[in-house]
Order: structure tokens, then sequence, then C-alpha cells
């Protein structure tokens, strides 16, 4: 593949996700910063607008936004927490729905095209707040002894069991909940980024400094499927900001569960 | 390699650890997800909360006014029936009440006409039977007279005595009374 190359190839990899500052001397802001932002905005300006004027017969902005909303209040909150305490986290699973999805598929918008969550730090604040909100919920409700109980204890396991599932069910309920949902989030959207500079760096490569015509048209297929890979990405994006938000719903769902 | 916290500034260098974070994004991540909670839950939720129960309150309410008006019309339904079997009642009444008043007036006026026609036979009969009188007590002295002068006139005697000649009359006209009366009790009888 290097013969008759004129310049070096450089394979994307993590120094593809260095960020410069946009402005030089002002560190923090950074494109993922703009990005997320942006989001906000377009999040708060969306359901502001659809929201404002909510009436018995909705307008077309105010549908297109009951349409979101009811999608993560009955189809993701009431259905893993249950239609008697729900409506408590309704705000903060919309938020962080959103917020996700919006910045998942930035990674897919012509001109955009970073996904914010490839960057660790967003899925860490994501997962931190979920772990907290699902612990505090439970330790509120059944007591600090009363939740752990809960969340270590499985109902129906025999007393001999009890210093075998202990350990395990607290590592897994308690500390490793947080890790597996940032890291899947962030792997997703890291690697998913990453194929792509890949499919399209190198096809641009190929077609352009190789100087064969037998790996340019490797090139132009390894282009379109590189299209086709963006279009597996988005799908990827938005099943992804889906599970971080069912799982956390279904934390807090489980932490508050009584036991059966 | 194992650097625990990287700054942004070193985050641009060669070859950075991509677990982990920086400084920055995690304080945006947190002010941008508690703003986003903060934006629906003091704006969103309750916007669309309200109208999904005022959708419901409003489709309640109108179920209960169909379910009104549908009982008032029964109600008026009912009331109309009641009314119309008692009209028609009344109406059944007033019938047989004319029919019973003119069979009354019917009976009475044919009573009226039964006593007025008997009153009528009974004046023309004593009419009759006055006149009647009268005309055999006029018969009785003129065909005396009569038969008298023309008795007189063929015998050539006269018959100027009045007590023989009103004896000789009165046998005779009671001779003929009689034979009359049993003429007349054959013909009715035959």
């Amino acid at each position: 593949m290097s013969a008759g190359v004129s310049t070096e190839f450089i394979s994307p990899g993590p120094q593809s996700f260095n960020t410069t500052p946009i402005i030089d001397g002002v560190d923090w802001f950074t494109k993922p910063v703009l990005v997320a932002a942006l989001s906000v905005v377009v999040i708060v300006w969306f359901y502001w607008g659809a929201s404002r004027k909510a009436a018995v017969v909705p307008s077309k902005l105010q549908f297109a936004g009951e349409l979101g909303y009811n999608f993560v209040r009955n189809s993701i909150a009431r259905d893993a927490i249950g239609s008697h305490d729900y409506m408590k986290y309704v705000p903060y699973l919309c938020g962080l729905f959103y917020f996700i999805l919006l910045n998942n598929v930035a990674g897919t918008i012509p001109l955009i095209q970073f996904p914010t969550f490839s960057h660790i730090g967003w899925a860490y604040v994501a997962a931190i707040m979920s772990w907290v909100i699902y612990n505090a919920v439970g330790i509120k409700k059944k007591g600090l002894w009363g939740y752990f109980k809960h969340q270590t204890m499985p109902a129906g396991v025999p007393v001999w069991l009890m210093p075998l599932m202990i350990p395990i069910e607290f590592i897994s309920n308690i500390l490793v909940r947080p890790v597996s949902l940032s890291l899947r989030l962030f792997a997703n959207m890291f690697a998913g980024h990453i194929l792509l500079l890949v499919f399209v760096t190198g096809g641009d490569y190929m077609l352009r400094e190789s100087g064969s015509i037998a790996l340019g048209g490797v090139g132009i297929i390894t282009l379109l499927m590189g299209l086709a890979i963006a279009g597996l990405e988005l799908f990827v994006q938005c099943i992804q900001a889906y599970i971080f938000v069912v799982l956390t719903a279904q934390y807090i769902g489980s932490a508050i569960a009584d036991e059966h | 390699m194992l650097t625990i916290v990287l700054p942004l500034s070193e985050a641009a260098g060669e070859d950075p650890n991509p677990l982990l974070p920086h400084n920055a994004e995690i304080i945006f991540g947190f002010v941008f997800l508690i703003l986003l909670a903060i934006a629906f839950a003091k704006v969103v939720v309750p916007k669309f909360e309200k109208a999904y129960a005022d959708r419901t309150a409003a489709i309640e309410g109108g179920m209960n006014e169909a379910k009104q008006a549908q009982a008032e019309a029964k109600a008026a339904l009912d009331k109309y029936n009641a009314q119309l079997a008692e009209a028609r009642q009344e109406a059944a009444k007033i019938r047989e009440d004319a029919r019973e008043q003119g069979a009354l007036i019917i009976a009475e006026m044919r009573e009226q006409a039964n006593a007025e026609a008997e009153r009528i036979v009974t004046h023309a009969r004593t009419q009759i039977d006055a006149e009647r009188s009268q005309a055999v007590a006029s018969l009785r002295s003129e065909v005396g007279t009569l038969a008298t002068s023309l008795a007189g006139r063929i015998v050539g005697e006269s018959l100027e005595d009045e007590a023989r000649q009103r004896r000789t009359v009165e046998r005779f006209l009671a001779e003929l009374e009689s034979s009359e009366s049993a003429r007349q009790a054959v013909g009715t009888d035959g």
C-alpha cells in the first residue's frame, strides 16, 4: 500500500480528538464546549417555544414538542420507573436525553461533525449525575442501610451465598454502573468517529495522494463506504442516547422499587 | 503515561489519553445538564402537564355534558309522552262524556217529543170529543126538530105536544145509538 506514496499517511487516533481553543488565550472555549452550549440553546429554544403557549388544542410546534417530550416521559421514564413516581425524574431524563442526542448527532451534522461525548469528560459528568441521583433517591426512600441491603442482598438468595452475593452486587450495582454508563457512551462516539475518520481520510488519501489509479478506485469505494458508515453512525448516535437514558431510568426505578 | 489530571493545555499534546477528562468540560457538563434539568422542570414539564390535565378535563367535561344533555332530552321525552297520554286520556274522556251527554239529550228529546205527541193526541182527542159531543148535541136537537116537522108533515098530525114528542125522539135516538155502537163493536172486532 505504501508503494508510490508521495506523502506519509497519518492514521487517525486519539490525537484526532485534540481540540485547540477557538479563541487564542481562552483555553476552555473549545469545539465540544461550543457544540454543547449550542445544543443547550437549541433544546431550550425549541421546548420553550413548544410549551410556552401549551394549549388543549396543540399548535404544530406544540405537537412536535409533545411528541419528543412524551417519548421520554412515557416510553422511558414511566415504563422504567413505574407510573407512581416517574414524574419527578422526567425533567432530568428529558434534559439528559436531548442533550446526549443532539451532541451525538452533532457528529453527523455537516460542518460540526464532532460528537461531544467522544471527549470522555462529558460522559463522566452525565454518568456521575445519574449515579448520584439514583443512589440519592434510593437512600432517601429506604435509608442508607436499607438501601444498601436493597441493592446488595437480592431477595430469595440463600444466606450461605450472601458473602459471595454482597460484594458482587455491590460492585455491579454501585461501582460499575457509572463506569459502564460513561464508557459505553464515550467509546461508541470515540470509536465511531475514528472509524469515520479512517474511511474518509484514508479514502481521500488513496484518491488524491497515492498516485495510483487502482488505489484511487479503492479510494472511491472507501469514500462511499464512509458514507454508509456515516448512516450507521447516525443510528448508533441515537441508540446510545436512548440507551444511556433508559439505563438511568432503570437504575432509578430499581433503586426505589419495593422488595418483591 | 499515568497522569491523573490532565490540564487542558497538556491535552493538546502529542499522545493524549482519551480516558482523562478536560477540567473545563467537566464543569460545563454539570452546568449544562443542570441548566437543562431546571429548564425542563420549571417551564416545559409544568406547561405540558397542565395542557394534558386540561385536555383530560375537557374530554371528561364534554362527556359529562353529553350525558347531562342526554338525561335532559330523556326527561323532556318522558314529560311529553306523559302529557300526550294525559291528553289522549282526556280526549277519550271528553268523547265519552259527549257520547253520554248526546245519548242523554236524545233520550230527553225523545221523551219530550213523546210527551208532546201525547199531549197533542190528548188535546186532539179532547177536542174531537168536545166537537163530537157538540155535534151530537146540535144534531140531536136539529134531527129531532127536522124529524118531527117531517113526520108531522107526513103524518099530518101535529106533534106539537112537546112532552110526547121529546120522549119519542129520545127513544128513537137511544135505539139508534145502541145499534150504532153494537155495529161499531162488531166492526172493530171483525
